[in-house]
């Protein structure tokens, strides 16, 4: 197949005029089944999460039934497309035991890491996705990528350690040269020449790592994990220069990608920070179709979201706070109306990567999406009952389209459980009442 | 290889990297002292350490090659750490992904520098500027203006001496790449590209030495002090002005060290080191995102948010340096420098650039709170917040703190339909009525309150929903009826100069003050004072005091031994 054709579908894809396309498949790279690239490797697992800010309202979020086939709540209708993919878990609990209840901050980070913080302005220690690429993430360009929505840096899900955060691309511009740019290779190009400055640079960086080292060895302890994370950094530089030099393994689910030129116009009403989304995502997937990265994160809204919608002149976090309650409804409608735009790029989201043909089935197939908010009853900042879901198959590993209800026990139980399924070596996850051993099994293959 | 010793004028204006512009002899660059006998690092004890900032990095990178070179740097943000982002830079670290984001931004930076221009493009040649020598054939390697480039290079990246054995690494790695590439320049490139990746560039590394005054204790070493003195006064890394000061000793003595911070002071670059400094301390990094809700502003675009937080950093420039202003008349003067962009939102007659403009004495308008960067950062897309705006001014002008809301409240009252609520007032005194939130809200409202004459984008307003605002209030015990009151009550407030003192030392020394350091901070308050609140007699009282200077190393390293730094030289040799 001619690269002018596909550009062309995927052009398709990101000006949003079909989502669902069904791409070429380029058989030739896989094996004959169709489960495997044609040098026998799998098709890699990957591991991804999604994030939206201020939680739901229970009395239309939660669905009456549980196991198959739940029920949809108008607050999730918009999930009935993608509902096969993904699975809802509600009644998980966070506890913050003896430590401070840092309203937006304490439920996304003991999701993420498994830990009550102690204080607001310590950022978490390693949230999961860092412990997963470790498992998972080492061959590829890119250990990681995250992506924000809101188009602020500031808005990271994603740390190596307390001082060590994973910035998100936050400008789709950006985020396509650095994906898609001049150091992308294309690993269903027909030629593969190596480049001779790639050779060089990793001559010189094992100067700069030498220079590390003699640094490292004169360093203080404190200092000292600074100098080792940076001494790893450059390692993981020379590991992809490596694979610069080396030509990449076929990719049929791989597309070209139009260059994005024009930036979505700056600002969080929900209709820029949906529009900046989608695009984000759709490079994501390109971007995990191209196994650029096995590991992915996106964030919808930071966790005070200061979405806007039109004419309406509270942000959605100052909303939850200060709507009243409809009598009659049960809920507040605005805040509910903000929930519900945060569903419908959850959808998407799931329905992009599931638009991406992959060997016999899709990319979503071959990945696991763990979507988790920060908080449940925003209006209260409860930690009770905050809302997860997970999407994809985890390449068979996993079942979906399931409501699963907690009953109080540790959320950590979800992220504990994923990673296990993603073959991670732990006895147990988190810390206190958080700590967890005990996977849940209804959604394991 | 062929010296360069003529360079047009008008590209030595905006070359700041007086090594080339002068070319130093090679051995001038690299360590002959005490640094040279290792192979790639300086011994001596480490006493802290800072990554460098975007706009460090940006800054220092237009001054050594140009300020048309252009960088997409994306650096992760720091984490604001005792009220500034460049306090965070103390306990930064360089994930791998911020690793890639360095290396882009090296291989930007080092193709523009040794680019050939393009005629049809009309970009100049850059490498003609840039590189003090030619090579005898650009298709070969010649170590001589290998040399004289890259140890020019190194010595103000890394801010110090390079010891000769690193020197030599660098020149034979550009050999080696000049004989793959077939191109002297690509090997200068590659070579350029790494060093801006090197843990002494990236990070700023307070290195010590035994102070002569202080029998047994430390304090940074000439070079250490270069930087810090630099990243304080110019958000950049030191010149080769200050360098050769160091080398000299000059900084080694109180007098030297004298005639080099007014030196500094009276540079055109402390403009951009204060507007660094300030921009860090309101807190203006929320620009980068900020925006208003079209619907309720349509006047208040993106061109008009950026010109709003320039018009700040530019009055404070033009009044506290160049008009030598008190620091606290910044909060009572009607002057500010305004453009046409701004005109419309002040509702002013304006010139085109940036020129001062004086509001009249009844003028709502007084100092920086009204400005239009302070109101509309401090509020929300759609509205005004006075609790945002008080919350602001204590915590960036007063160094307080303000306590974070409790998780259990209630703000609905505030949306009761049959609330006769039209003002903001009227909304707040509910959370002022209610126990669990009064205990905050009474330490912010009443001053922002002052003022909900502007609403959220910074448009002045006399009424909210038909109802005349009411803008009187009280400050830690002064009461106001408007916003000229409480600028006179900030004017007045102990706590403004020495909130001021604290962040300028925590900003200088890059790391956060410690319980110890209070009576420091009042010392330097009471100096602030006597030279009636002058910043540039502050900067110089910091700069120039023993604190800024004396270090405490965080632990005896461990040099390499000369086994080590052998196998080093060996391995680097293969």
């Amino acid at each position: 197949m001619k690269n002018v054709s596909r550009r062309r579908v995927l052009r398709g894809i990101l000006n949003g005029t079909a989502v669902n396309v069904a791409l070429p498949l380029l058989n030739l790279f896989l094996n004959g089944n169709g489960n495997a690239l044609a040098n026998g490797e799998s098709i890699p697992l990957r591991f991804g999460t999604w994030i939206w800010g201020l939680g739901m309202n229970d009395v239309i979020f939660t669905p009456k039934k549980t196991g198959a086939n739940f029920d949809l709540p108008e607050e999730i209708a918009s999930l009935a497309p993608v509902q096969k993919h993904i699975n809802l878990f509600t009644r998980f609990n966070t506890f913050k035991d003896a430590a401070p209840l840092m309203c937006h901050h304490t439920g996304w980070v003991i999701l993420r890491t498994g830990m009550a913080p102690s204080l607001q302005q310590v950022r978490p220690g390693e949230t999961i996705d860092v412990t997963v690429a470790k498992k998972i993430g080492s061959t590829t360009r890119f250990p990681i990528i995250s992506a924000t929505a809101t188009g602020d840096v500031r808005h990271s899900y994603s740390y190596e350690s307390e001082n060590s955060v994973n910035a998100p691309e936050f400008s789709p511009v950006g985020f396509y040269r650095n994906l898609f740019g001049p150091d992308y290779q294309d690993p269903n190009a027909a030629e593969f020449k190596p480049d001779t400055n790639v050779m060089v640079r990793k001559s010189v960086l094992s100067g700069v790592l030498d220079e590390t080292k003699s640094l490292q060895r004169a360093a203080g302890a404190e200092d000292r994990a600074r100098l080792d994370e940076y001494f790893s950094s450059l390692r993981d530089l020379e590991r992809q220069f490596d694979l610069q030099l080396t030509k990449p393994e076929p990719r049929a689910a791989c597309l070209k990608v139009a260059e994005i030129k024009g930036e979505p116009s700056a600002g969080i009403d929900t209709t820029q920070v949906a529009q900046r989304h989608k695009v984000m995502t759709q490079l994501m997937a390109m971007a995990l179709a191209c196994d650029q990265t096995r590991v992915f994160n996106m964030s919808y809204a930071g966790e005070t979201a200061a979405t806007t919608k039109a004419g309406y002149d509270k942000p959605h976090h100052t909303a939850t706070h200060e709507e009243v309650t409809d009598p009659v409804l049960g809920y507040q409608p605005e805040v509910s109306w903000f929930t519900r735009r945060a569903m419908e790029s959850w959808a998407e989201f799931v329905s992009i990567l599931a638009s991406v043909k992959e060997g016999d089935g899709t990319l979503l197939d071959h990945s696991l999406v763990y979507a988790m908010s920060d908080i449940s009853y925003a209006k209260i900042h409860s930690l009770d009952n905050i809302p997860m879901f997970t999407a994809g198959r985890a390449g068979g590993r996993l079942k979906t389209g399931l409501h699963i209800q907690g009953n109080g026990d540790p959320g950590t139980r979800l992220g504990y459980t994923l990673m296990k399924v993603l073959g991670l070596d732990i006895p147990s996850w988190g810390t206190l009442s958080n700590t967890t051993s005990k996977e849940i099994s209804e959604i394991l293959v | 290889m062929t010296q360069h010793f003529f360079i047009p004028a008008a590209v030595l204006a905006g070359l700041m990297m007086a090594g080339c512009s002068a070319p130093s002899a090679p051995s001038a660059s690299a360590a002959k002292g005490p640094g040279a006998a290792l192979v790639t690092t300086d011994p001596k004890p480490v006493a802290g350490r800072r990554l460098i900032t975007e706009e460090q990095y940006l800054n220092t990178i237009a001054h050594m090659f140009g300020p048309d070179i252009e960088v997409v740097a994306q650096f992760a943000p720091m984490q604001r750490t005792d009220g500034l982002l460049g306090v965070g830079a103390a306990q930064a670290g360089v994930p791998a992904g911020q690793m890639v984001k360095f290396q882009r931004a090296a291989r930007q930076v080092a193709a523009q520098v040794v680019s050939n221009g393009n005629v049809t493009l009309r970009i100049p040649s850059r490498q003609d500027a840039l590189i003090p020598c030619k090579p005898a054939d650009a298709a070969k390697a010649d170590d001589a203006c290998a040399r004289l480039f890259l140890g020019n290079t190194a010595r103000l990246l890394y801010r110090r001496p390079v010891p000769e054995g690193r020197l030599n690494q660098f020149v034979a790695e550009a050999a080696k790449a000049a004989t793959l590439s077939h191109n002297f320049y690509t090997g200068l490139a590659m070579v350029l590209e790494g060093m801006l990746l090197s843990p002494e560039v990236l990070f700023i590394t307070d290195r010590t030495e035994p102070d002569p005054e202080r029998p047994g204790q430390q304090r940074l070493d000439p070079y250490s002090y270069a930087s810090r003195l630099s990243l304080l006064l110019w958000n950049a890394y030191p010149d080769d002005r200050v360098l050769k000061a160091a080398e000299s000793g000059e900084l080694s003595t109180a007098k030297g060290r004298k005639r080099i911070v007014e030196m500094m002071l009276d540079s055109p670059r402390l403009e951009e080191g204060m507007r660094a400094f300030f921009d860090d301390m309101l807190a203006f990094d929320s620009f980068a995102s900020l925006s208003k809700d079209p619907a309720a502003y349509p006047g208040e675009t993106g061109l008009t948010l950026t010109a709003a937080r320039e018009q700040t950093l530019r009055t404070i420039y033009y009044l506290l340096v160049t008009k030598n202003l008190d620091y606290r008349d910044l909060f009572t003067t009607r002057t500010m420098l305004m453009s046409p962009i701004l005109g419309t939102v002040y509702g002013v007659p304006t010139a085109p650039g940036w020129q001062p403009y004086t509001f009249p004495a009844d003028s709502p308008r007084v100092g920086l709170l009204t400005q239009v960067s302070f109101l509309a950062v401090n509020a929300h897309p759609a509205r005004s917040s006075a609790t945002r705006r008080g919350k602001a001014l204590r915590e960036l002008l007063l160094c307080q703190h303000v306590p974070l809301p409790p998780p259990n409240v209630d703000f609905s009252a505030l949306e009761d339909p049959n609330s006769a609520a039209k003002t903001a007032r009227d909304r707040l005194t509910v959370h002022r009525k209610n126990p669990v939130c009064a205990g905050c809200h009474r330490i912010t409202d009443p001053i922002g309150l002052a003022l909900e004459n502007f609403d959220g984008a910074g448009q002045y307003r006399a009424a909210e929903k038909g109802v005349e605002i009411d803008t009187s209030g009280a400050l830690d015990g002064q009461n106001f009826r408007d916003a000229a009151g409480l600028a006179q009550a900030l004017h007045d407030h102990p706590s403004l100069p020495s909130c001021l003192v604290r962040r300028a030392y925590g900003y200088g020394v890059g790391a956060p003050l410690k319980d110890g350091d209070t009576e420091l901070v009042n010392q330097f308050t009471k100096q602030f004072a006597a030279s009636g609140y002058h910043l540039r007699d502050l900067l110089q009282t910091i700069a120039l005091s023993p604190a800024f200077l004396q270090v405490t190393p965080q632990e005896t390293p461990k040099p390499a031994t000369p086994k080590e730094a052998n196998a080093q030289t060996q391995s680097r040799a293969e």
